[in-house]
């Protein structure tokens, strides 16, 4: 661990798409074992972000420094950095023609060339810690949107990372199965996970958020603890964007 | 609702041999039947020109099976170098591009000629002169070229996020393509994949324009011995009774290919 316990730290950070900026500007630092959610309408650049911690689109400026190492520096292997930093998508994205264990084992025996023996008893523990010991030899297409996200987080935390990024992992799922997932989330919360969150469901957030940054035009506009942020916003932009949300009946 | 389908089949049965009936009478009836059927299906000479038919069709089959396999290789790799991403590879992408542009583009005599009369012409050490070995060379060179944009269409059909998941799990550009993206691009383009095949297959008597005696050949030499067709006509059974049960195969695989996406929703 770093000097500060500081987890994650984001300076600066660009990103365009073509003439489009996403985001302008972003700074931000996750604290070891701290929770920050990420609120903010859809196209405030929430999932651009988590890309682009994770490397996966290219940043234009700014810094991203995971433990104190510098991973946008020129040179750096950004297959070595992302097996530091988990993402769990929208859309599960697990391997279609992989088994439940096929998809929560490859990378640890890919990449971190761990034997077959070894890998399928850490995803066992896994499964098993999660409810989804009886589904090990099934197929994605033979499970529940939320028994899929589930593996996705398993798939995500098979690898240890320091940090988890999850981009929305609710959002493309039953209104029933939410909590489920939810519940694998606030666990790992519990455990000491660090985690920077982006999510619609702002009544998670106040449950389960050290912090909150409010994410606007590709700025984060405001951020602190949730009480402030959800209930006495200083922003007119986060009142706004909050108002709407109730309007909506999820708050 | 059993008993209407029953019905149908039983309509359909009675209908096909009834149709069958009529074409087979008018056929057999017509004024130049006899001599049709003493030139194209001259029994006697059917069968003592099959088994030594069927022994030339060994060369076909074997070409057959030795190119599909080096095809099948040959054909990943140009698709997987077509697919290479960043600037670095483009002169890689460009190469693999011509490639496939150039051997879809010209008709495969010219090759298998060019390869077998040309190149042993050039009278190079070391350089082999079996007409097999060129004909195996061209058919691999002519139908990698299709084959490898079948690959490359199954690989384009991989949505990019599977690939950003497993990047995202710290598995290499290679490693995604070979774990993630390939099994599953090729599942998808097995039925393609076999229809091409079906077209190696007729194409194998390519390899008799330089001499080798396969299936076409021998029935060259059949005909000439006994100046008539029907050993034309064994030549082209023998090919039905191979090619067919593969076309059927193909469609069964399609028919699957839909239903399985049906059910699941479509593969994401």
């Amino acid at each position: 661990m770093s000097a500060g316990g500081e987890a994650l730290r984001i300076e600066g950070l660009h990103k365009s798409f073509g003439a489009l900026e996403v985001l302008r500007g972003i700074d931000l630092t996750v604290a070891a074992h701290e929770v920050v959610c990420l609120i903010g309408s859809s196209g405030s650049g929430k999932s651009t972000l988590l890309r682009c911690i994770n490397l996966l689109e290219p940043i234009d400026a700014g810094r991203v420094v995971v433990e104190g190492e510098d991973i946008t520096a020129p040179g750096v292997e950004v297959d070595r950095i992302r097996r530091k930093i988990g993402i769990v998508f929208q859309a599960f994205n697990l391997f279609p023609h992989m088994s439940v264990l096929g998809n929560v084992t490859l990378a640890p025996r890919k990449v971190l060339k761990r034997s077959r023996a070894e890998a399928e008893d850490e995803a066992d523990a896994l499964l098993a810690r999660f409810g989804l010991a009886d589904k090990r030899h099934e197929y994605p297409d033979r499970l529940s949107g939320g028994q899929q996200q589930r593996v996705a987080i398993i798939r995500a935390l098979a690898m240890r990372p320091s940090v988890l990024l999850l981009d929305e992992v609710t959002s493309a799922l039953d209104p029933e199965l939410v909590a489920e997932v939810l519940d694998v989330v606030r666990e790992l919360a519990a455990g000491g996970m660090t985690m920077l969150i982006a999510t619609h469901e702002m009544g998670f957030a106040r449950d389960i958020a050290h912090r909150v940054g409010f994410l606007d035009a590709g700025r984060i506009l405001e951020q602190g603890p949730p009480s402030e942020i959800l209930s006495a916003p200083k922003e007119p932009r986060t009142r706004q964007f909050l108002q709407r949300i109730i309007q909506a009946g999820r708050l | 609702m059993r008993g209407s389908r029953r019905r149908s089949i039983a309509i359909a049965a009675v209908s096909s041999v009834a149709f069958l009936a009529a074409i087979g009478f008018a056929i057999v009836n017509a004024p130049g039947w006899p001599r049709v059927r003493d030139s194209f299906f001259n029994l006697e000479v059917f069968a003592e020109s099959w088994p030594v038919m069927l022994r030339s069709f060994g060369v076909n089959v074997q070409l057959f099976l030795i190119a599909e396999v080096l095809i099948l290789g040959w054909a990943l790799v140009i698709a997987v170098l077509r697919s290479t991403p960043g600037p670095v590879f483009f002169p890689i992408r460009v190469l693999a591009m011509v490639y496939v542009d150039v051997f879809r583009a010209l008709p495969g005599i010219l090759v298998i000629f060019i390869l077998g009369f040309g190149v042993p012409a050039l009278r190079l050490p070391g350089v082999p002169r079996d007409p097999f070995f060129w004909a195996v060379v061209a058919l691999v060179l002519l139908y990698s070229a299709y084959v490898s944009e079948v690959y490359r269409a199954g690989i384009e059909s991989v949505h990019p996020s599977q690939t950003a998941a497993a990047r995202s799990l710290g598995l290499g550009q290679l490693q995604a393509l070979r774990y993630v993206v390939l099994p599953q691009a090729v599942r998808r383009v097995i039925p393609p994949l076999l229809n091409d095949f079906i077209g190696l297959q007729k194409d194998t008597v390519l390899v008799s324009f330089l001499g080798t005696v396969d299936l076409f050949n021998r029935a060259q030499i059949r005909q000439s011995a006994t100046f008539n067709y029907t050993p034309y006509l064994v030549a082209a059974l023998i090919f039905l009774v191979l090619t067919i049960p593969l076309a059927r195969l193909t469609d069964w695989l399609v028919a699957r290919d839909a239903r399985q996406r049906a059910v699941t929703g479509g593969v994401r």
